[in-house]
């Protein structure tokens, strides 16, 4: 197959280039540029995308010696992350961005243009595993729990699925990647993780908010309404939150108080105690299901996760058009705010995925979501 | 699988054998030119006779030549040099007048100069084959003369080929005192570059574009000018350019630059007829391409050739830069956009935003560039891949953001210039 293998100048899609081009492949590089000011030479953990980056990646395919080349998707990135960030920040949701990367620039415009210069496949540095079962690719999670990325990879669909490979997914630790990456030559075998947004260089995505959407004062109430603080921006704060909150009056009961809900139409912050947060529905829209073979209309038992890095729950889950629900059938959730990804599991096979609308309590009055949730 | 087809030349050329072989040589003997001893003066003996075959090669004096490490470091001698010489005990020049369409190697040390040394940079506009506009250049020194340190003008553009009317441009800033500045990379040893009969002040030359190494070139400044210096050193090069004499490159600077000039006219026909072929086949096999820069056939008021013998430059509606690069490297054709890229990024093409192009029309540009090596196999294997190329890099810029997102201007409207 020819492949284009997306090299981030990190050591995961280098030794993914390494072992598709070992697999047989015929193999280019290609670098995607993404941000818009690249006049930046960042070491150490945070982001990507700066000219070290750019140069590592340039490394990596010298060594193995595959074509090199870089790909401006910066408008792409700019426009359907960043400003999406922004857009679901300014709406009191909370989004993801590297679903909506993964969704837009990777495996769409990527994806397509590689398509279209007569590439079979685009191979990234992915921690998930595809296997085929009955004909059927199914997207599962790697066996490295730690490092595996099938939550954010849930949205890219059946199709996409089938024009992508990801060549780690079968490692169960990130020392052996690093281990086979520099029994390669490959210098980035030592670098570090990157784990911060990429495009919020410092890691301050309170700060990155208030310079893009600007001050904004408003009021902290507590769950009768009382005023209990300012914020500067409804905007900066997430259902589930504990830190930052500044307040000036301690809990009557002295326990810490959490976001509970994000008011953007009159600029509030709802806060209060943790057991407030606590949803057993969550409910989605905007599904993505991969899955042709399991038919979820009728409602079927399954997992669902909502954080990258959180643990699946036990579900009944239901499709409903577009949409989806989610009645937590053991373990409930906390803090679960919309623009998360609800990503549905059957053991390590990803079934689906959709962007939570809403979250709450199913028993508080007659089949419908408490007051408490985070309804819009 | 045959060698693939090197149609990049005025990116970098092959060494020359006898370049290769003067190098070569000459990297094995030991000797500072500065050094007084036997060893030095051996060394110091190559450098002068190959500044003297630089100096005949290009109508200058032997005392004209400064060697530099290349066409960027003479290129920012020049535009600094000429600058603060020019204001020293005259703080009211501050005017830099550059053509829109110079190389970043000189419009990016006159950028900085006017960041960090109170320049104002004045961009000549250029017509849409990219030629210099003689009557703005006139306006500007009419109008500003006092103020006015230097004027910088290419003898030939690296993208388009465009030759510049470098004679006019003397004539005009001579008679208002200013001095002028060319950057002939693209033009010595293929073109009629005579420093003394083109009556400028300074010119930069480079090794690597016409059979030598890379990291040796020249400025060739006239005896009377004075240039502030921008490497502060041991004194050498009549103490506008320190650093330790490259002996070696200079050599084999000198002997590619002497094989190339004595070959010059013929080498030129032979390179035209063989661009001519290249563009005569792809306009008439691609649809929607179109030939940037000067007519093939077009002239110099002197009569002389109005674009680079060896340069072939054309868009292509609906494809974007790079992926017509790897497609046509992946099919054994080593071509350029001719732009500069930012960390591996394709800019649109500075120039050809100057010729009047939008960036949707820039954005599918390719040059093919012909020197020493090329042959009409070359030619053969683009005429035979292109069509290919352009169909299959079209159909991905249909799928590239700059395609699918929401038209915001005329950037995003096709339509031929």
């Amino acid at each position: 197959m020819r492949v284009l293998a997306a090299m981030s100048g990190g050591v995961d899609s280098a030794l993914a280039a390494a072992l598709a081009l070992e697999a047989g492949h015929e193999v280019v590089g290609v670098h995607m540029a993404l941000a818009r000011e690249r006049a930046q030479m960042r070491t150490g953990s945070r982001g990507c995308c700066s000219i070290e980056d750019a140069g590592d990646a340039r490394r990596a395919a010298d060594v193995l010696g595959i074509p090199y080349y870089v790909w401006d998707l910066s408008e792409t990135f700019e426009e359907t992350v960043v400003a999406d960030f922004l857009a679901e920040y300014a709406a009191g949701r909370t989004p993801n961005p590297c679903v909506r990367c993964n969704e837009h620039v990777k495996f769409d415009t990527l994806l397509d243009k590689a398509t279209a210069l007569g590439f079979d496949a685009v191979a990234t540095g992915h921690y998930a595993r595809i296997v085929e079962t009955d004909g059927r690719r199914e997207l599962h999670r790697s066996p490295n729990t730690d490092k595996d990325q099938s939550y954010v990879l849930a949205v890219m669909g059946s199709e996409r699925l089938a024009r992508s490979i990801f060549p780690l997914g079968g490692f169960t630790s990130k020392a052996d990647v690093r281990a086979e990456a520099a029994r390669r030559g490959l210098g980035v075998s030592t670098k570090p993780d990157s784990y911060d947004i990429c495009f919020v260089a410092d890691g301050d995505t309170q700060g990155f908010l208030r310079s893009r959407l600007g001050s904004q004062p408003g009021e902290i109430l507590d769950e009768s309404g009382q005023v209990v603080g300012e914020h500067d921006g409804a905007y900066a704060y997430t259902v589930g939150q504990r830190r930052g909150l500044h307040l000036g009056r301690p809990a009557p009961d002295g326990r810490p108080r959490y976001v509970l809900e994000v008011r953007t139409g009159t600029n509030q912050v709802i806060v209060g105690a943790a057991e407030l947060l606590t949803v057993d529905r969550v409910t989605g829209d905007g599904t993505v299901w991969l899955a042709d073979d399991v038919d979820a209309s009728g409602g079927i038992e399954a997992e669902v996760q909502v954080r990258a890095h959180g643990a699946p729950v036990p579900a009944v889950v239901t499709r409903t058009g577009t949409g989806l629900v989610a009645d937590l059938t053991g373990t409930r959730l906390r803090g679960v705010a919309a623009g998360q990804s609800l990503v549905v599991y059957r053991g390590t096979r990803v079934l689906g995925q959709a962007t939570v609308t809403s979250a709450g309590r199913r028993a508080a009055s007659a089949g419908a979501t408490s007051a408490v949730g985070i309804g819009r | 699988m045959t060698p693939p087809a090197y149609l990049d030349h005025a990116a970098t050329t092959p060494m020359s054998p006898a370049a290769v072989a003067a190098y070569t040589e000459q990297l094995a003997i030991a000797g500072n030119p500065s050094s007084l001893h036997t060893a030095g003066r051996a060394a110091r003996r190559v450098v002068e006779e190959a500044r003297e075959s630089i100096a005949a090669s290009l109508g200058a004096r032997p005392s004209e030549v400064v060697l530099t490490a290349g066409g960027t470091e003479a290129d920012n001698l020049a535009i600094k040099g000429l600058f603060w010489a020019r204001r020293t005990g005259h703080p009211e020049r501050t005017r830099v007048l550059v053509s829109a369409v110079e190389h970043h190697a000189v419009l990016d040390p006159a950028f900085w100069l006017a960041e960090h040394a109170g320049a104002e940079i004045v961009l000549l506009p250029v017509d849409a084959t990219g030629r210099l506009d003689l009557d703005a250049l006139g306006a500007e020194l009419a109008a500003h003369a006092e103020e006015t340190a230097l004027v910088s003008v290419m003898w030939a553009n690296n993208e388009i080929g465009t030759v510049q009317p470098v004679a006019d441009v003397v004539r005009l800033a001579h008679a208002h005192g200013v001095p002028v500045h060319c950057d002939a990379v693209q033009a010595a040893g293929i073109l009629p570059v005579d420093f003394g009969a083109s009556g400028l002040d300074a010119m930069t030359v480079t090794a690597h574009k016409l059979g030598g190494p890379v990291g040796v070139g020249a400025l060739v400044v006239g005896r009377t000018v004075d240039l502030v210096p921008v490497l502060h050193g041991g004194g050498q090069e009549r103490g506008v350019r320190s650093g330790t004499l490259d002996a070696a490159g200079a050599r084999a600077f000198a002997v590619a630059l002497a094989e190339v000039v004595a070959a010059r006219d013929v080498e030129a026909a032979r390179l035209a007829a063989l661009r001519d072929e290249l563009v005569t086949g792809v306009l008439a096999r691609v649809p929607d391409a179109t030939l940037r820069g000067p007519a093939l056939d077009a002239r110099t008021d002197d009569g002389g050739v109005a674009r680079l013998p060896g340069n072939a430059h054309l868009t292509f509606d609906g494809c974007e830069g790079d992926s017509l690069l790897y497609l046509l490297d992946s099919a054994g054709v080593e071509a350029s956009t001719g732009s500069a890229c930012q960390a591996g990024v394709p800019q649109p093409s500075h120039v050809l935003l100057a010729l009047g192009l939008t960036e949707h029309e820039a954005r599918g540009a390719l040059r093919f560039s012909f020197g020493a090596t090329s042959t009409s196999a070359d030619v053969a294997r683009v005429l035979d891949v292109l069509p290919g190329v352009v169909e299959r890099a079209r159909a991905a810029g249909l799928a590239s953001p700059a395609r699918r997102s929401v038209p915001t201007g005329p950037a995003a409207v096709g339509g031929a210039a």
